[in-house]
């Protein structure tokens, strides 16, 4: 990763005072107790290096855009995915590894949710890959319990007045992922076309899935 | 504990702002940080909810200015440490001094895939479930030192229970070494009126996962 990109993820948690020293400080105290763990015999280097691989690579929110395609255009899965979504999920073999507790919750014409965690960071990493850092900051996680559609304006998304805004506080190892209303125009198409339209954030609730215009 | 990460509902951390094209790391130290505490986490070192008191537990300045793998690299640290797992000497030395203890198990590349699957927290019930979808209930105006899931801004509200999710190990006790202490789990639904007053937005509304204790009926 270039330095460079490094430190804008940092400017906006660490403010301007200088860090280059406090991050190359970081680097070596994690090296050292990487260095200490593994000789202890507690973690496997190479263990390190593959679950790098596996978020990296293949653990991220492609495979709940899956899941919504297959329910915006299979009712059965739906229905099934909305009563437990930890088994629907696991139907679909290569998705197994999602455990037993999520939870998919349904956005309608007069619905919208939301998903928060005020106390840390949960998140359905199974099916949306690790989670942004804005996801985990501190802004997000103090405002979107009191004020979700100032959140909601910070994404460029405006509900209409009516709509309930409905906010899960990830507060116990329940996981939630929001199924998105399917986009208009997109009669006819399948479900491996409308996953391209599923974005992360239409999936956490700050988002709406791409029109076919937008793709 | 009433700690700072208990951010639900404060003020003046400005706007969310989102960063385009973020990467999955930031840095190769960030995923070495994620890396370690899953392994330990898989060697049965510690429960996810020791993780989180770690960090809660840190000064209230380190835990708003780290970044969020610096906060996960200083709790990983306080763990191995407090627990035993590691001395403080060798991580000044950067080497380990002494054998480490025994785990259950060692999270090794062969196993990544299945290392990493979520592992339940569903527990036997140790009595009926109190309350059920319906329900009206207030949550308990407490204040442990320790570690909790009730978050403050959902402290002696009333809302209606939506979901049962079964039973599940309870991260009070959890973090206290009291064991699983298995609870009943409810997702609670509250009026954004009933937690944040007459000012709220009157179309919202918001639910916590609130385990049996932090309940009584309403």
């Amino acid at each position: 990763m270039a330095d460079h990109d490094h430190d804008h993820h940092h400017s906006h948690e660490h403010g301007d005072h200088g860090h280059g020293s406090e991050l190359s400080e970081t680097q070596l105290r994690v090296r050292a107790l990487e260095t200490v763990l593994t000789e202890k015999g507690y973690i496997d280097p190479a263990a390190l290096d593959a679950i790098i691989e596996a978020y990296e690579t293949k653990i991220g929110p492609r495979n709940g855009a899956v899941v919504v395609a297959r329910a915006w255009t299979d009712p059965a899965f739906k229905k099934a995915l909305l009563e437990d979504a930890s088994k629907a999920v696991a139907s679909m073999g290569h998705l197994s590894r999602v455990g037993d507790h999520l939870v998919a919750v349904e956005n309608t014409p007069t619905r919208h949710n939301m998903i928060v965690c005020t106390l840390c960071s949960c998140y359905p990493w199974e099916v949306l890959g690790l989670p942004p850092v804005w996801y985990k900051s501190a802004p997000y996680r103090s405002r979107a319990v009191k004020d979700p559609r100032g959140v909601l304006d910070d994404f460029g998304v405006t509900l209409p007045k009516g709509t309930e805004v409905r906010v899960w506080d990830s507060t116990a190892e329940t996981r939630f992922i929001v199924l998105p209303m399917r986009p208009a125009g997109t009669d006819g198409w399948s479900a491996d076309k409308l996953a391209d339209l599923v974005t992360r954030d239409s999936m956490i609730g700050t988002g709406l899935p791409l029109s076919p215009g937008q793709k | 504990m009433d700690g700072v990460h208990d951010m639900g509902g404060m003020d003046g951390f400005g706007k969310v702002e989102v960063e385009k094209n973020e990467p999955v790391f930031h840095a190769p130290w960030e995923g070495r940080v994620l890396a370690m505490q899953r392994s330990m986490g898989y060697a049965g070192a510690w429960h996810i909810d020791h993780s989180r008191f770690a960090q809660e537990k840190l000064p209230p300045a380190a835990y708003l200015t780290a970044s969020y793998y610096e906060r996960w690299a200083l709790g990983l640290e306080k763990n191995v440490t407090e627990l035993g797992y590691v001395t403080p000497e060798e991580i000044a030395a950067g080497h380990a001094l002494t054998p480490g203890v025994s785990f259950k198990r060692k999270l090794t590349a062969d196993i990544v895939d299945q290392g990493l699957c979520r592992s339940s927290f569903y527990r036997q019930q140790q009595g009926p479930a109190r309350f059920k979808p319906g329900d009206r209930v207030r949550t308990k105006n407490i204040h442990p030192a320790s570690h909790t899931r009730l978050p403050r801004y959902a402290r002696d509200k009333v809302g209606v229970v939506e979901l049962c999710h079964g039973c599940h190990m309870f991260p009070d006790a959890v973090a206290a070494n009291r064991g699983d202490d298995p609870q009943w789990l409810y997702t609670v639904v509250f009026t954004g009126e009933e937690l944040w007053g007459p000012d709220a937005d009157p179309t919202s509304t918001i639910s916590i996962d609130a385990f049996e204790p932090y309940l009584e009926p309403a």
